[in-house]
């Protein structure tokens, strides 16, 4: 197994890890949490698809910083929607889904 | 190109200055950079409609390298779209978004987000790229879920919360697609993948790329987040989100579809999309037909009219596309994006007067105000009839083109669904007319002004006018499209 | 300028409605000049272009909407016959409302939605194609809407919701005909009849219903008719408009085109349509006048006395022969006359003397002379008594049914007017040979009001009276048939 096929398998792992912090999770915390690691797993597939040729395509890195500096910029935001929630209604959960975790 | 660099740049630098100036001189920034941006786009309107499509290569780096702007008949059409919201939107917010009307903090914070917007906005209607999209729509995510929550109220939050997981799992959907679209083909630009030879990962890119998307464009079964969201932002806030936000997902579908990937383009997919659409124009209208709420009947309205938009995928998509019937299919579906535009932007404007009017958009509270404000029902009841499909609207125009091809296709289920559609919407708007016509005279209302009531009454205006003029932006809309329309049905 | 004519007459209704919507509450003068203004103009213009029509001219406008959607006006003998009815009718209702309103409340909108009514009137009539007409059609149904509610009390409210509840569903069966037969046959040109032959006999039947149900809503065919009554609550000039001039007509007018224009004669006789459309329109002049006995309002008499009369003249397009063609179309024009005559008296009698009820009647013959006068003449003539306009177009039908081979039509058209006798005839005994009662007021000493009626009072007996000149609508009737009707 080389190292890119290594980076594609942990990217994949890390967007299914995600998807299942995404539709198990209650606290909203946690699911953006759960949206930063299918981020991360989507760079590092993507990272991988561009190593493949014999010299590294620049693209999927010019990207994937973009990518990165957009994954903050939105979680910024979802954690300051979640702090602002659960000021305002006292539950860090969406109204309906409060029983779990 | 100088008018899309403008288009582009303008609004981004102007929500700079909203943020950086004090109050008084950041309103007197946002709305000249509204003036200033609207120019900027008609003037790009001009140089279309001579020259025909406007390309720029950002930094002279061409694609694949580089990344392509293009403002075709069908981006510019809607830019001309969001201009004109945006300034309608923009003369409703000086008044509703004042610090002693919206509260300080939504009054500092509507005008840098709606700028940011309006840039994220047309970047998307005239990007080429496919990441460029992406981060274009992560933007407009941004800024619209913001816009959810100014108003600070718990509910708008748990709205704003909902809207955000909807949007940030559409994103990334349509992230994932990209990133396999690259992988197979190594380039992003739209004209150069539309050119590559066919490769097994584009059935699953542009399926997960199209599922992120109408999670972003609340097509039924993904539109819970929609009601709560629009009915809760502040007004204006909602115009643009309702009238103007869905539009741009839609419009990456479409070209995906249309442009990118037209050989993907399975009937049996198709048939999907326009059967989602389908249930949404009747999931939608019954809801709203069950709310009590003004807005709250405006933004399920809103579900139902952008399922309309999804009939266009089997007319005109796939091996439609070379059939006779498909250009009037494609230019029906453009007409019912920007009629309902123009005219859901004038309802919200006009439910956002009714508030201010009447301090709640409860139906019983609205009775009689049409005695008070009567330009502003006028609006109303003029935006109703282009929701509707009712002639002479934009939305007949619509209607009537895709009725016209979906019997020329064989495909006359999609017209049943246009006209129960219609007779539906009149259902769920009746019930705001009647209730604004009712002969009570409503306690004690406040007085909006007469200049304040005529923006709403423009919009509503205007859509009916792309309904008597529907000539040349039929023919605007053609500038550019791959297949181009020789004659229309 | 020829091809400017069509225009012209559409925006002498267009401009003054438009206008109208933004003109103070105050500014009576300048509304009723506009008003007043664009009536006679129309009528002006209409005048000269008679004179050119009868030589054999027509005018014709084209305004491209989109691709495949041309809004085509075009003046020809059966179009100039419904506006002219619908222009003269329009100056003296105009007259009659602005002395009926006074200085009431919300007259700008009242009278705004009224000129825009009888803009989407004459657009329907001079419409040269089915899309054209369709557009007009539906402008009718959202412009009348607000004349309906116009009182905005809970009756006229829901009356007015009552109407769209019949009236929308029946456009969306009109636009559903339409589209069906052009996605077949292409755009469809009155003057240019489709070939129908790539479309198979069920469909076109199928297509023929749909079209029947679109038009037949605003026509109020037995059992669409539910609406008609209910728009009673408006007020009387609005009453006016619908049953003689505007919504019940373009109804009539629709079945007319469709009949002969779309589907031609002998098509409809061919795919056997004609006859169930006749029997239909037999029971609601049956149906209708059965209903209209029982009613104790005088308005509400007046309203199903409409839905049966309105169906003569569908009666007379779906026996689809000279004669009957000819009694339908002069019938448009002769109920047009007779009916708002009624309904000005009625406005007249609930206006000046508070009278809803036909007990109220008793006896004003004495007191309001002149109404009550119009009043018999235009309930003669609805029975059909000769020399009266009702009768000539009773004659005609009834030979319409012969040449037909329906000789059962003039049993329909003995049953109507005895019933048409014995819903009318009451009213004139209690108005000239019934006492009044002790506490009775009322006078007509309003001119403006009671001046219409009694030019359209004697229109109804002119037109009856000098059916044989050449200028009567029957004359006209008879050209438009012989022109582009006969088989």
């Amino acid at each position: 197994m080389s190292a890119l096929t290594a980076y594609a398998l942990t990217g994949a792992a890390l967007v299914g890890l995600g998807f299942f912090g995404l539709l198990a999770a209650r606290h909203l915390l946690r699911r953006v949490v759960a949206f930063n690691l299918i981020g991360s797993g989507l760079f590092l597939y993507f990272g991988a698809a561009g190593g493949r040729g014999a010299a590294p395509d620049p693209v999927p890195q010019a990207l994937i910083i973009t990518g990165i500096v957009v994954a903050l910029a939105a979680s910024a935001l979802a954690v300051g929607l979640v702090v602002a929630q659960a000021r305002a209604s006292g539950r860090a959960t969406l109204p309906g889904e409060e029983d779990a975790s | 190109m100088t008018a899309l660099t403008a288009s582009l740049v303008l609004p981004l630098l102007g929500a700079l200055a909203a943020v950086a100036l004090p109050r008084r001189a950041a309103v007197a920034a946002a709305l000249a950079t509204t003036a200033l941006t609207l120019a900027a786009v008609l003037w790009l309107l001009v140089e279309i409609g001579t020259g025909g499509t406007v390309r720029l290569v950002l930094g002279g780096w061409q694609p694949p390298l580089g990344i392509a702007l293009a403002a075709d008949g069908l981006g510019a059409a809607f830019l001309a779209l969001t201009a004109a919201v945006m300034a309608g939107v923009a003369l409703a917010a000086r008044h509703e978004m004042a610090p002693a009307a919206a509260g300080p903090r939504a009054a500092f914070g509507f005008w840098p987000l709606m700028l940011l917007l309006w840039g994220a906005l047309n970047a998307v209607f005239v990007s080429r790229d496919l990441f460029n999209l992406y981060v274009g729509i992560e933007l407009l995510t941004l800024a619209a879920v913001a816009l959810v929550a100014i108003g600070g109220k718990a509910e708008a939050l748990a709205a704003a919360m909902r809207y955000m997981v909807f949007a940030l799992a559409g994103s990334l959907l349509y992230l994932a697609g990209v990133v396999l679209a690259y992988g197979a083909h190594g380039t992003l630009d739209m004209d150069l993948l539309a050119a590559r030879t066919p490769a097994r990962p584009d059935g699953l890119a542009l399926a997960l790329m199209t599922a992120g998307l109408l999670a972003k464009t609340a097509l039924f079964p993904f539109h819970v987040w929609l009601p709560p969201a629009h009915a809760g932002a502040p007004a204006p806030a909602s115009a643009l989100l309702s009238g103007l936000v869905p539009k741009a997902s839609f419009l990456i579908v479409l070209r995906l579809w249309f442009e990118v990937m037209p050989d993907r383009a399975a009937t049996g997919a198709l048939m999907v999309l326009a059967a989602l659409g389908a249930a949404a124009v009747i999931w939608g209208s019954i809801r709203a037909l069950a709310q009590a709420r003004l807005k709250l009947i405006v933004a399920y309205s809103t579900v139902a009219q952008l399922g309309y938009l999804f009939l266009v995928f089997p007319l005109a998509g796939g091996d439609g596309a070379a059939q006779p019937w498909a250009a009037g299919a494609w230019t029906g579906a453009m007409f019912q994006a920007l009629s309902h535009g123009l005219a859901k932007a004038a309802m919200f404007l006009a439910a956002g007067l009714f508030m201010v009017a009447a301090g709640s958009d409860r139906l019983g509270a609205l009775r009689g105000l049409a005695r008070v404000m009567p330009m502003t029902a006028f609006a109303f009841a003029l935006a109703a009839i282009t929701l509707m499909g009712l002639p002479p609207s934009g939305g007949f125009t619509a209607k009537y083109l895709m009725m016209t091809a979906a019997f020329a296709a064989g495909q006359w289920i999609w017209a049943l669904v246009m006209a129960l559609g219609g007779l539906l919407a009149a259902a769920y708007l009746y019930r705001p007319v009647a209730a604004l016509f009712a002969r009570v005279a409503p306690t004690d209302p406040r007085p909006v002004a007469r200049a304040r009531q005529a923006v709403p009454l423009v919009l509503a205006g205007a859509a009916i006018l792309l309904g008597i003029l529907s000539a040349p932006p039929f023919d605007f809309l053609q500038i550019g499209r791959p297949e181009a329309a020789e004659e229309g049905l | 300028m020829t091809a400017l004519l069509p225009v012209l007459i559409l925006l002498t209704s267009l401009i003054p409605a438009l206008v109208t919507f933004f003109l103070r509450q105050e500014s009576h003068l300048l509304r009723n000049a506009l008003n007043l203004g664009g009536a006679v103009l129309k009528l002006a213009l209409i005048v000269a272009m008679l004179v050119a029509v009868a030589g054999g001219a027509t005018y014709q406008s084209a305004i491209p909407l989109a691709p495949g959607l041309v809004l085509l006006l075009r003046v020809d003998a059966i179009a100039l016959l419904f506006v002219s009815l619908s222009a003269t009718l329009w100056l003296l209702t105009t007259i009659y409302a602005i002395a009926y309103f006074g200085d009431k409340a919300e007259l700008s909108r009242f009278f705004g939605f009224f000129s825009l009514c009888v803009a989407a009137t004459t657009g329907l009539a001079l419409s040269g194609s089915l899309i054209s007409f369709f557009l007009f059609f539906e402008l009718l149904t959202l412009s009348t809407w607000p004349l309906v509610a116009h009182k905005q009390d809970r009756a006229s409210l829901d009356a007015a919701r009552s109407y769209l509840l019949y009236a929308l569903p029946g456009s969306a069966a009109l636009l559903w005909a339409i589209i069906w037969l052009e996605s077949t046959t292409g755009p469809v040109l009155f003057t240019d009849p489709p070939d129908l032959s790539a479309l198979d006999p069920w469909s076109l039947r199928a297509i023929f219903a749909l079209f029947i149900l679109g038009t037949g809503v605003k026509a109020a065919l037995v059992p669409l008719h539910g609406w008609l009554p209910a728009a009673m609550a408006a007020p009387a000039p609005v009453s006016a408009l619908l049953h003689a001039v505007a919504v019940v007509k373009a109804g009539a007018f629709g079945v007319v085109r469709v009949v002969y224009d779309v589907f031609g004669a002998e098509t409809v006789v061919a795919l056997g349509v004609g006859v169930p459309l006749a029997a239909l329109a037999s029971l609601t002049i049956v149906w209708g006048s059965v209903r209209a006995l029982q009613q104790d309002e005088i308005k509400k008499r007046l309203a199903f006395s409409t839905v049966s009369q309105v169906s003569y003249i569908v009666l007379g397009a779906a026996l689809a022969g000279p004669y009957a063609m000819i009694g339908g179309l002069v019938h448009l024009v002769h109920q047009g006359l007779m009916k708002i005559t009624l309904f000005f008296c009625a406005g007249i009698y609930d206006e000046r003397a508070g009278v809803k009820r036909i007990e109220g009647l008793n006896g004003l013959g004495a007191r309001m002379p002149w109404t009550s006068a119009c009043f018999s003449l235009g309930a003669l003539g609805m029975i059909g008594l000769p020399p009266m306009a009702g009768f000539v177009s009773k004659v005609y039908l009834g030979l319409g049914g012969l040449e037909a081979g329906a000789p059962w039509v003039l049993a329909v058209l003995a049953a109507s007017t005895l019933l048409n006798a014995a819903y009318f005839l009451p009213l004139l005994y209690r108005l000239w040979f019934l006492p009044a009662p002790g506490d009775a007021t009322g006078d007509e000493r309003v001119p403006a009001l009671v001046a219409p009626a009694v030019v359209t009072a004697a229109a109804s007996l002119g037109v009856g009276g000098l059916a044989a000149s050449g200028v009567s609508p029957l004359a006209w009737a008879t050209l438009i048939v012989t022109r582009g009707y006969a088989p």
